[in-house]
């Protein structure tokens, strides 16, 4: 077996070394009863590296990748261009087969570059601290919900009707099992929810989106002031971390938590994962952030260097007081994510940005001349709503029989309201084309 | 060009190893700034074209002033992450013996068809019936996963081990619920020698948690167990094979003693490595236990993540998975997403999306590549790797406990007692020998701990080298003059020990124009 260093002859030598006779002998304080006398049974042999090549190949064809169709999904998940120079270096050895730098003299390149991506996170966000990475943008907004509950020592998070459903759901549940109360606001389709008026004594943080699920650019700043006069905290949930490149960013809003799902830098749409979330907050909060924190320091000889620190929130130290059951982070695409943003600089990374909401202007432009089809968004950055003129996932599902991927019911996400079974999500990044655009206009004015 | 190939002369041995020089570089070591330090206006490493001017859909909010990003070109960053990938250790290069980490080979097959366009290049929220292929791919590791465990289900999202014990836990607050019994059972039992997020979790969810004694072979205490066994237990969690590196040689009694009582034995994966293909917790009684994809599957670990932690559940448990998961009808397979109408009680859902998609791929290959047999020869080799490390080293340094060991050997620090040398400086003299050092301190049962996990993937002159320095080591901190030499390690690494204390207690967390280190240095 290619994988297997050791040889029938070393496995001999070992165990006469070890002083059993065979490799059963080290297996003896296995219970009788749950022995297995030979391989699990129903399972397959091993194959060689050419034969899992193809079987992967043949699940690869039973899929249609965007690479091979009109695309306009987002959603949570936005397909951009990801530099070839980041996949190489996410590939080279000394980071990939890495693990968490609990040894700091010979994981610099780690830490160093965890520095440099909490250092990201706050210019983007306009906030003061970040740390090393959560695992998505969902389990990010859950934690800063239960951060948020351990500040104010309140219990009652108020959900705007404009966050992502999925990220909704993963609340509720951590609500449900953890003990506190998730106030769900009703769907914000318009954009035009106000939630001063619910906040109250006990609320400990309000959490919006911003664009929202469905598009919408909102300024919050009278919602944070409301939130601090309250003595609850704002959290804002950015899924589409392209828009801080052209958006005032939520630190200058007055947030104190922001938490942004970072796929769209550095990392492909993957089905779903891995994908990296970023957790910002103000300094004053630092030590009830939940997660890895990278800091610098200074090693024996008085070089600068950097260490995991402030470890004493975290369960290997704190146990059951920690501020999280969480052990590592999503190191990798928190790589992909510097490396990429370091490429793009501070005029790539607006021009990307640029370059995304004219190419969704466009789409909506176009979009509107198809009969029936109507734009909710008064504003949006690369992702907006259209209301059809009937049920959207019957047309999602006839564009796609045509090789169009065509944007997201909302009715996927939102099963129970039939008030938004019309609603298609659409979204345009730079890597849309005419090419597709052109398909997409004339799909939809055959199948309404 | 090198004109120098095949001359012999000017090779003088000897000379200064702590010769300064100009740079502060040391040949392959270069001292990196950070990219904030090395960016300039007017450098980019993207060329975009001009995006055309459009009407403003912005609603005012337009980001007024710089990010303050920097500017670099591409030649820079590639060099700039590249002298950073130097200054790590990793699996690539050598014994990574982390014990309770699995620090085993990463195919690089597995990175291959992870990145085949139809796999990753595809958006979770497609119609389903253009990711056919995809749904099929994590339908066939869900099968492997519930075949090799003996389990009847498995929830597929979790994100990592610990996210999976947060979701094997929820399953078993939901059972309670169903029952009538989560104000009841308040109490969640577990060793002492748990990994830190067993409790973390469990307290996450409202449990008290009541540690469990070892007993003086390193096993949980069952006699102490049955003591502490009562109608206000919700649950047991338990590692087997446990973090001393053992296996619970009683768990049949503790799962039937637990179940007896009305609770749940949830069993923490992470160390499956040792036992997959030959010992199926199915059999054992466990209700779930979390798999670390990336531990026992070898999905790389990536410097901190990103990791994946399916559970795989019991009859019992299996109603109350989180949403998603995937469903084969016929020849189709779909995706039950929230709202889905169910038989069970979905206790709600732990991640966007399906899960970590480029995890299960990558696991997969892995699995597909091993086999049935390849996998069971995985685990009996790395099991025999641990104990041929314990056996080699028992003389020099001091085992916690009896043998035979599982997949990882566990030292005590005795071997050390009154040589002034501890643990820590015994695991940074082996930074610079070349190794990455042992989990060291964990468990925590055990004074000075020093816990190896050799995994299979090391050639036996691999291991026989490793185990010659680690003699040696001992024997030069046995011989009580090479304290100091021992503190100062290390010296040959791209840095020595660095200040965690100063980093706590004034913590840099982000480079700012004004904490520029040669500034403040100056």
């Amino acid at each position: 077996m290619r994988y297997l260093p050791l040889t029938d002859a070393d496995r001999r030598e070992m165990l006469a070394v070890v002083g059993a006779k065979s490799v059963d002998e080290l297996f003896r304080d296995v219970p009788l009863s749950a022995r297995l006398g030979a391989q699990v049974a129903g399972l397959p042999d091993h194959l060689g590296e050419l034969e899992v090549e193809r079987a992967f190949q043949e699940f690869a064809n039973r899929n249609v990748s965007p690479s091979q169709a009109p695309f306009f999904i987002g959603a949570g998940a936005y397909r951009h261009h990801v530099p070839a120079s980041v996949d190489y270096m996410i590939q080279r050895g000394e980071f990939l087969t890495s693990y968490t730098p609990y040894q700091p003299e010979i994981t610099q390149g780690t830490l160093q570059y965890l520095f440099e991506f909490q250092t990201q996170v706050t210019l983007l966000t306009g906030m003061e601290v970040a740390n090393a990475s959560m695992y998505d943008g969902s389990t990010g907004a859950a934690e800063a919900v239960l951060m948020a509950n351990r500040v104010t020592r309140r219990h009652k998070a108020l959900i705007s009707g404009g966050l992502h459903p999925h990220y909704r759901r993963v609340i509720e549940t951590t609500a449900k099992w953890e003990g506190y109360s998730a106030v769900v606001s009703k769907v914000d389709v318009e954009g035009l929810e106000d939630l001063i008026a619910a906040i109250d004594k006990d609320t400990s943080c309000v959490v919006v989106q911003n664009p929202s699920f469905f598009g919408h650019v909102r300024d919050f700043s009278k919602l944070a002031e409301a939130c601090h006069a309250a003595g609850a905290l704002l959290i804002v949930v950015v899924t589409e971390v392209v828009s801080l490149g052209l958006l005032k960013p939520p630190g200058e809003m007055g947030a104190d938590i922001v938490v942004c799902e970072g796929q769209s830098i550095g990392n492909g749409l993957g089905f779903g994962g891995p994908y990296v979330g970023l957790f910002a907050t103000k300094e004053k909060y630092m030590r009830q952030m939940p997660g890895r924190l990278c800091g610098e320091t200074v090693d024996a000889d008085g070089k600068r260097g950097f260490v995991l620190t402030l470890s004493t929130r975290e369960q290997h130290i704190r146990r059951e007081k920690a501020t999280s059951n969480i052990c590592t982070n999503a190191g990798l695409c928190a790589l992909a994510f510097t490396v990429h943003l370091t490429l793009l600089g501070e005029a790539g990374f607006k021009r990307l940005a640029e370059l995304n909401h004219a190419k969704a202007s466009e789409l909506a432009d176009r979009i509107e001349t198809v009969p029936g089809v109507q734009l909710v968004n008064q504003s949006f950055f690369n992702e907006f709503t259209v209301r059809l003129p009937k049920p959207a996932a019957p047309v999602v599902e006839a564009l796609a029989a045509r090789r169009i991927l065509a944007g997201v019911p909302v009715s996927r996400l939102l099963p129970e309201d039939p008030s938004v079974a019309n609603l298609l999500l659409l979204a345009a990044t730079e890597t849309a084309t005419e090419a597709g655009m052109a398909p997409l206009i004339a799909g939809l004015k055959e199948v309404l | 060009m090198d004109r120098s190939q095949g001359r012999t002369g000017g090779i003088v041995s000897g000379g200064a190893p702590d010769m300064p020089t100009f740079t502060g570089n040391r040949a392959l070591q270069i001292e990196e700034p950070l990219i904030f330090e090395l960016g300039q206006p007017g450098r980019t490493g993207v060329d975009l074209p001009e995006p055309p001017k459009v009407k403003d859909r912005l609603n005012g909010l337009r980001r007024a002033g710089e990010i303050g990003l920097p500017g670099l070109s591409e030649p820079q960053v590639v060099q700039h992450y590249t002298r950073l990938s130097q200054k790590n250790y990793a699996i690539d290069m050598g014994v990574y013996p982390l014990g309770s980490c699995t620090m085993k080979h990463n195919p690089r097959l597995n990175e291959k068809v992870a990145r085949l366009a139809g796999i990753g290049d595809l958006h979770p929220l497609q119609p389903q019936s253009t990711v056919q292929g995809a749904l099929e791919l994590i339908d066939r590791l869900a099968h492997w996963l519930k075949t090799l465990t003996g389990m009847p289900a498995v929830a597929m999202s979790p994100a990592a081990g610990a996210h999976g014990e947060m979701c094997g836990m929820m399953a078993i607050a939901a059972a309670l619920e169903a029952k009538g019994e989560r104000a009841t059972r308040k109490t969640v039992l577990a060793p002492e020698s748990a990994h830190g997020t067993n409790p973390a979790t469990a307290a996450a969810l409202g449990f008290t948690v009541k540690p469990i004694p070892a007993n003086g072979r390193g096993r949980v205490d069952l006699a102490a167990l049955k003591a502490a066994l009562g109608p206000d237990v919700a649950a047991i969690m338990l590692t087997n094979p446990n973090t001393c590196g053992l296996f619970e040689s009683e768990i049949v009694e503790i799962s039937k003693a637990v179940h007896e009582v009305g609770a749940y034995f949830y069993c923490d994966g992470a160390n499956f490595n040792a036992i997959v293909g030959r010992v199926r917790p199915g059999d054992l009684g466990v209700d779930c236990m979390h798999i670390n994809l990336h531990k026992t599957f070898s999905t790389p670990h990536g410097g901190g993540g990103p990791g994946a932690g399916p559970v795989v559940l019991s009859a019992a448990l299996a109603p109350y998975a989180p949403y998603p998961w995937i469903v084969k009808n016929g020849d189709a397979w779909t995706v039950a997403e929230d709202g889905a109408k169910v038989d069970g009680r979905p206790l709600g859902r732990l991640k966007a999306f399906h899960g970590q998609m480029g995890m299960f791929t990558r696991a997969l290959a892995y699995i597909m590549s091993h086999g049935a047999d390849g996998l069971k020869q995985a685990a009996e080799d790395a099991v025999l790797s641990a104990n041929y490390v314990m056996a080699s080293l028992k003389d020099v340094m001091t085992p916690a406990f009896e043998g035979p060991c599982m997949h990882e050997a566990l030292f005590d620090d005795s071997f050390l007692k009154d040589t002034g040398v501890s643990t820590l400086d015994f695991a940074k003299a082996m930074i610079d020998e070349g190794y990455h050092p042992m989990t060291m301190y964990f468990p925590l049962v055990v004074h000075g701990a020093m816990l190896i996990e050799p995994t299979e993937s090391q050639a036996k002159e691999d291991l026989d080298l490793f185990i010659a320095a680690l003699r040696a080591l001992a024997e030069k901190a046995k011989s009580g003059t090479a304290a100091e030499a021992f503190k100062a390690a290390p010296r040959f690494s791209p840095r020595r020990r660095l200040d965690e204390t100063l980093a706590a207690r004034k913590p840099v967390l982000r480079w700012r124009p004004s904490n520029d280190f040669k500034q403040a240095a100056e």
